[in-house]
């Protein structure tokens, strides 16, 4: 970018090169905690889950291409349709957006050099993975869930589902959830105090907005989840009585439970989808968000409000009328802050300039089909109507929309737009632009059917159905969808696997994008920015006079923190100076640490109780260990 | 709602084509570079309009529609139908005591408080044309109402998760002149008839004998299981399985021969009996009228 390299700069930077350097080879892989090879590892695996629940996706379309068929035997259609939620849900969207997105993204975004606890990060990735095995060993042993993603009792109770598949699900998700909340918590800490000096709570860009809000939501809906997956395996290893009604217990407080964290979890897979399309618009419309303070305040809104939802998945269980108009009311609340949302992503784009490349589309196709799904999403606030479609194809229709189209579509623009920042390189455009319309129109013929069929009574998870039904056409046209909708996903992961080795040099900045990330090289180094950026908008990145004071700065050695592996912390709302954070560098125990709570996760699957306490024990002192202060280096 | 949702939809749509078309003019058509115009712009759309839009269907669908799906209240209905959901058949029962399965008959144009339960996991009671779905939950009792404009047969499912054989959870609710209804209900409540052929006094014998009687009840017999479905007047029934299978002799073969391989992880088991048995069988059921 510069005209000429003084030497004072290139001193600097070889030596920030020397304290941040990390261990080569598989090794370093293992032992990493830089949040940017983390955040890839996090890439890599809910990959893998993706296609992973997509093969399962299309096993379940296949088998419903037409009346009576038998690709899937029932047991296996259960299974499979069990599988397929669990794993997008809690292996894919989740990880993808907060794990790969949010740790690559956010301290590059706020000017840091790494996340608030680089160990505990570490930490999460490997729960993670142990976690996603711990699962697919069921799977693949023949154990896979099947009483639904939301594992209703007593059908998920031992006396109906006596195999260890509800196991291998309820402990698999405390095991991940153990994950998810530290890395909801270190997001937390990190956008509170590692913001560059100087970026204000008012000058942070959207995208991190969204992802506080989502790790709030997180912290507060995933012990609800855990407390119902105690309680459901208390009853089935241990005997304990919650859910029965015969002994006292309660099916209808699993599915409180549930739903308390359920409905809050479809707005944390949905909220990164907002930030994403927040960073992706201003760049190609070439105009700053309509309405920021009103769009900061909707995301935590969202977050909010949907705490106090969750009762509208439970209409027809029989509830107090009271009760239901108390849900749907608030339900419709929602719609306020999406509106909003909404309404400004159009608005800028109407206003702005646009220049419709491969990741502006992405979003385009989000707006639309968050539009469907919002508009879907709204009838059920009408009791009446959702008691009829609910638990039909209606409502599949409906989330699909909303997880598929409006949360993935921008994790899908969002892997184009910050491509070139992460490799180095860019996609390639024409394949990238001829890769939306097949998958937006795949889409569109996979779910929009659903509505029809859902409206004309098909139930959801019926492993088939009769010929009499009149089913049959809309449901070849869904497979025939889902065919196109997979080779859509995978051109687009072709493009992007080509482009890796050979797209052209993509340069710091390709878009003219408008947050801190494109100021550095790309792919960033390992300690993100030579110099401590200095910060006084939203859109960091339009400001010239403040690069070409941190070009000044590099030069003059200030704000450079090169005695070591440092980054400084900053007041949580003002973002002033406060103090200079020692970071921790690689460190094997994050590792040792999932592996130990894998095998004590194992134990009390196989219900070998002095295994699981002995493993309890290892576990305890690889605790320990991971508190350890690294050695000094030489 | 369709109509406001496909308005909203082209609205938005329309919106986005509109900056398609104006891609290289910034600003808005007539207002132009206008901050304070935008933050207009989302504030109406964003909050205004939808707000009305919420507040009319919020009073139009749950203050005054809902009214209508509500349990009926005490002593507004002239009669009472329980239905236990198990996996996977339904099980019904009158005041008077008749019993039956799978099939359902209600008079026309009266009212009918439907009580839903369930013997085992969470099924829901649905006929799309007749009412809302009412989940059947094991340790409560919901209800609902059932009302049938005119005569008719309806088709309902469940709507529920409930394992294996969700998909063939089906049933029939028979809407049926009063007069019809009442001689139907009264020939429900008479016990089975004896069998009359000789291949069906067998066929009794191999029922209560050979291991279906553990399961199943024939009022009027030693068969008192209650495992499986009440087969007292089966003959009388269209069909078989939970409407899985029309009620013929050919098709109660097929279903009893190997119920496992017509509706795979049924908890009816072959009971491996040979042809000659289950002929008789089937010879004793269809005289169950």
């Amino acid at each position: 970018m510069t005209v000429s390299t003084p030497p004072a700069t290139t001193v600097r930077i070889n030596r920030l090169e020397r304290i941040w350097k990390e261990t080569p080879g598989l090794l370093g892989w293992l032992t990493t905690t830089d949040h940017k090879r983390i955040g890839i590892l996090y890439f890599f695996t809910s990959l893998f889950f993706f296609g992973a629940g997509g093969v399962e996706a299309l096993l379940i379309r296949t088998q419903l291409i037409g009346p009576n068929q038998s690709t899937l035997d029932p047991a296996t259609f259960n299974e499979m349709m069990s599988t397929h939620g669990t794993t997008m849900i809690f292996f894919f969207v989740v990880p993808m957006s907060l794990g790969a997105f949010g740790n690559y993204l956010i301290p590059l975004m706020i000017g840091a050099r790494d996340m608030a606890f680089p160990r505990l990060n570490a930490l999460t990735y490997w729960i993670f993975l142990c976690a996603g095995i711990f699962l697919y060993v069921g799977v693949f042993s023949g154990n896979a869930p099947s009483a639904g993603w939301f594992d209703y009792v007593p059908l998920a109770s031992k006396a109906y589902s006596p195999g260890p598949g509800i196991d291998f699900y309820a402990l698999s998700l405390l095991f991940v959830g153990i994950s998810t909340t530290a890395g909801a918590i270190n997001a937390i800490v990190t956008i509170f105090k590692l913001r560059a000096p100087g970026m204000s709570l008012n000058r942070m860009p959207l995208f991190c907005f969204a992802f506080l809000a989502v790790s709030f939501a997180l912290v507060f809906a995933l012990p609800a989840l855990s407390t119902a997956l105690i309680l459901l395996e208390l009853e089935r290893l241990l005997g304990f009585h919650f859910f029965i009604p015969a002994s006292g217990g309660d099916p209808i407080l699993w599915q409180n439970l549930f739903w308390i964290f359920g409905h809050p979890e479809v707005y944390i897979i949905i909220l990164p989808a907002f930030g994403i399309a927040t960073s992706i618009i201003p760049t190609f419309v070439r105009q700053k968000m309509v309405a920021f303070p009103l769009v900061a305040l909707a995301e935590i809104l969202v977050a909010f409000l949907g705490f106090g939802v969750w009762a509208h998945h439970m209409f027809a269980v029989g509830l107090a009328s009271a009760t239901t108009i108390y849900f749907a009311a608030a339900s419709l609340v929602i719609v306020i802050p999406s509106g909003i949302q909404l309404f400004s992503w159009i608005t800028t784009i109407v206003t702005g300039t646009p220049r419709f490349k491969t990741p502006l589309l992405w979003i385009i196709g989000f707006i639309v089909l968050f539009i469907m799904g919002g508009l879907s999403g709204v009838t059920f606030a009408a009791i009446p109507f959702d008691q009829q479609t609910t638990d039909t194809y209606y409502v599949v229709a409906h989330f699909h929309y909303v997880i598929f189209g409006a949360a993935v579509f921008p994790l899908l623009g969002g892997m184009y737009y910050w491509f070139p920042k992460v490799t180095g390189r860019m996609y390639h455009e024409r394949w990238g632009q001829a890769s939306f319309w097949l998958t937006f129109v795949g889409t569109n013929i996979t779910f929009f059917p659903m509505h029809i069929l859902g409206l004309d009574g098909m139930p959801r998870r019926n492993y088939t159905y009769g010929p009499e039904m009149g089913w049959t056409g809309l449901n070849l046209i869904e497979t025939l969808g889902a065919y196109l909708l997979a080779l859509g996903l995978l051109s687009v992961f072709a493009n992007l696997a080509i482009s890796l080795f050979r797209g052209e040099r993509a340069g710091n900045d390709p878009w003219g994008g408008d947050t801190l990330e494109w100021s550095t090289t790309s792919p960033p180094p390992e300690y993100n920015y030579a110099v401590i950026p200095k910060v006084s908008s939203p859109y960091a990145m339009w400001d010239e006079e403040d690069r070409e004071e941190d070009r000044r700065n590099l030069e003059l050695g200030r704000k450079t923190l090169e005695r070591g592996h440092e980054t400084p912390a900053s007041t949580a709302v003002d973002a002033e100076w406060d103090e200079i954070l020692e970071m921790p560098s690689h460190s094997a125990w994050p590792p040792l640490v999932a592996l130990a709570m894998a095998a004590v996760f194992t134990m009390v699957l196989l219900q070998q109780w002095l295994g699981a306490a002995i493993f309890t024990a290892i576990l305890a002192l690889t605790v320990v260990g991971f508190h350890l202060k690294e050695p000094e280096e030489a | 709602m369709l109509v406001v949702a496909s308005i909203v939809f082209l609205g938005a749509v329309g919106m986005l084509v509109m900056g398609w078309v104006r891609r290289d003019r910034p600003g808005l058509p007539f207002v132009g570079e206008n901050e304070t115009a935008n933050t207009f712009l989302v504030v109406l759309f964003g909050m205004g309009i939808p707000i009305a839009i919420l507040v009319a269907l919020f009073v139009i669908s749950d203050l005054v529609l809902l009214k209508e799906t509500d349990a009926p209240d005490a002593g507004s209905t002239a009669m009472t139908v329980t239905v236990v959901g198990h996996q996977w058949f339904w099980e019904a029962s009158y005041e008077g005591g008749a019993e039956t399965a799978n099939e359902i008959h209600i008079p026309v144009r009266t009212p009918v408080e439907l009580v839903a339960r369930s013997a085992d996991v969470i099924h829901s009671f649905w006929v799309p044309e007749l009412n809302r779905k009412i989940d059947m939950i094991p340790g409560q009792a919901n209800s609902i109402e059932l009302y049938a404009e005119r005569p008719g047969v309806f088709r309902g499912q469940c709507a529920e998760f409930c394992g294996l054989q969700h998909a063939h959870m089906a049933f029939r609710v028979y809407a049926e002149p009063r007069r019809r209804f009442d001689s139907w209900l009264a020939s429900s409540e008479r016990p089975a008839a004896d069998p009359q052929s000789t291949q069906a006094k067998q066929g009794q014998r191999y029922f209560l004998e050979d291991g279906c009687a553990a399961c199943h009840t024939i009022a009027g017999t030693q068969a008192e299981g209650t495992v499986g479905p009440n087969l007292t007047h089966l003959a009388g029934r269209d069909t078989i399985a939970a409407d899985t299978l029309p009620n013929t002799p050919e098709d109660l073969f097929r279903w009893i021969q190997n119920p496992q391989s017509v509706k795979p992880g049924t908890k009816m088991p072959g009971l491996g009996l040979g042809a000659k048995k289950y002929h008789a069988i089937v010879a004793y059921l269809t005289e169950l009228r």
